[in-house]
């Protein structure tokens, strides 16, 4: 799409003005949206970020998994609520909404979604032992690789490029 | 409460006497936990917020690692008290603007704070001023450490330490660090900083965080990812790669003010501090702008008079909680811009 106003660079603001109840909406560039006195903001916030990430999955998430209707036993919160309010409301939902959510923990971390680091104290052996963190380099490549093909075959570009430097850095 | 104790001295993260303390304000590191089986706060009633800040509240105080501790109950403090902790950077605005019980409890000379029912039931931070998060990060696992042979927290092998929103998700970490950028301000390269963040998965936020815009160009830049990455992993890319980097491009546009622009930026300089001698009424936002404009004055040799703690003490002593829990009584917008302009020509004069 060009831009509007100097017909030449690509539109890359989408601005959606209401005014009165009635809805224009106009496509520029930068630089003119720039001159026109609209302020891009270019640092998302945590929680715009998140409400775009929750808004992106929308159309495609839960509908084969059945997450979709679900509500936790026990707080009874659903996926419906989660996307208003950007909160999870117990531990639990992490398990029912677990495909769901699992897109995007991958979004919001770069693509990671197994935790590294810190184990509390009073966690038996056993389960500290199934944590990625503590496999070895083999493993860890494998699954780099993995997810690399997986990212270029869905055409997540961005997150394959990181996939590929991460695995450079580990060769 | 001891609050007004706190009220009238400066807070040790804003010590001069840190490492690369004329850029570097403060390091932060905040770890997000919740205890195992209960819900989280949204879904939380107010019987089972008290039942969990009763939990956490004793858990902590009873820590002997704690040095000079004590709680604060957020629920029934006043307005002002509630701003004062915001200000210092104890508690966050989402904890001061909540509901419900809630508290904080404050330890080891206001560099640790442990946040109780803010969106998480627990948030503990440290604080150190200069570029110190090695230090912060030691001394907030050894706190973690002890809380968590005490009680359970919500924890998946999968995915770490479980958090009510799944940006925190994993290390539950974020490290911060707030920078005085003015320099890269003055030559109008903030915006390759931000980009240069964002392709980096970083946030920038102006000072006292969360949204607000940036006031007198101070920064903090804060990690965004927490899963997948350990703790030490991601200290170590803010001390030896983030930071330095930021420092160094920061000292870049320094020198080059003075070997290009050396009036503009002595103006600038004297005009801040004919003001705020002068003034009579003096809003909190442009006395933080104007301090911001003295304090690069100081920290580049261009103005010798004022000691750089003069200048951070009253960047804490002029902000509206500040000036009213001081004053012992509350104040309306012109009694504080008033009592600002005073504060200020006492102190500069």
């Amino acid at each position: 799409m060009q831009c509007e106003i100097c017909k030449n660079k690509a539109a890359t603001v989408h601005l959606t003005e209401i005014v009165d109840g009635a809805r224009t909406e106009s496509h520029l560039c930068q630089a003119c949206a720039e001159k026109e006195g609209i302020s891009i903001k270019s640092q998302l916030s945590l929680n715009e970020l998140l409400s775009s990430l929750i808004a992106a999955h929308q159309q495609t998430d839960g509908q084969d998994t059945g997450e979709i209707q679900k509500s936790c036993p026990i707080c009874g919160i659903t996926m419906d609520m989660f996307r208003k309010q950007a909160v999870l409301g117990c531990p639990n939902d992490y398990e029912v909404f677990g495909k769901t959510l699992e897109q995007l923990i991958e979004k919001a971390h770069d693509g990671n979604c197994v935790h590294k680091g810190k184990v509390p104290a009073n966690i038996p052996q056993q389960e500290v032992l199934n944590i990625a963190g503590n496999t070895d380099k083999a493993d860890e490549k494998e699954e780099l690789k993995r997810r690399l093909e997986e990212a270029v075959t869905s055409e997540k570009y961005e997150l394959a490029a990181k996939l590929r430097d991460q695995l450079k850095t580990m060769q | 409460m001891r609050l007004n104790e706190l009220s009238s001295k400066t807070s040790q993260w804003f010590s001069a006497e840190a490492p690369l303390s004329d850029i570097v304000i403060s390091s932060r590191i905040r770890l997000a936990r919740n205890l195992a089986g209960h819900k989280f706060i949204s879904k939380c009633s107010d019987d089972e917020k008290q039942e969990i800040l009763n939990t956490l509240k004793e858990t902590i105080l009873s820590l002997k690692i704690l040095g000079d501790i004590f709680f604060v109950d957020i629920s029934h403090g006043s307005v002002v008290e509630r701003d004062l902790l915001v200000e210092r950077q104890l508690i966050s605005r989402n904890l001061a603007a909540g509901k419900g019980p809630r508290g904080v409890v404050i330890a080891d000379n206001e560099l640790f704070s442990a946040q109780i029912n803010e969106e998480d039931h627990l948030r503990l931070s440290t604080l150190s001023a200069g570029l110190n998060l090695d230090k912060c990060w030691r001394r907030i696992n050894e706190i973690d450490d002890a809380i968590s042979e005490k009680i359970k927290y919500a924890f998946s092998s999968k995915y770490g330490f479980l958090t009510a929103c799944p940006t925190n998700l994993g290390t539950g970490i974020r490290v911060s660090v707030m920078l005085h950028l003015p320099g890269l301000k003055m030559t109008e390269q903030l915006k390759q900083l931000f980009e240069a963040a964002k392709d980096m998965s970083l946030t920038v936020r102006g000072l006292f965080g969360e949204g607000t815009e940036a006031v007198g160009d101070f920064f903090q830049i804060s990690n965004q990812v927490t899963l997948g990455i350990c703790e030490e992993k991601i200290v170590e890319q803010f001390m030896t790669l983030i930071i330095p980097k930021i420092v160094e491009y920061e000292r870049l546009a320094r020198q080059n003010l003075i070997t290009k622009d050396i009036n503009i930026l002595d103006d600038k300089i004297s005009r801040a501090l004919a003001v705020l001698k002068n003034a009579k009424l003096i809003s909190s936002h442009e006395a933080m702008f104007l301090l911001s404009n003295l304090r690069m004055g100081v920290n580049m040799g261009r103005l010798k008079e004022i000691p750089i703690e003069t200048i951070n003490e009253l960047f804490l002593l002029t902000q509206p909680a500040h000036l009213q829990m001081n004053k012992g009584q509350n104040l309306d917008t012109e009694q504080r811009d008033i009592l600002r302009a005073e504060t200020l020509r006492a102190k500069l004069n």
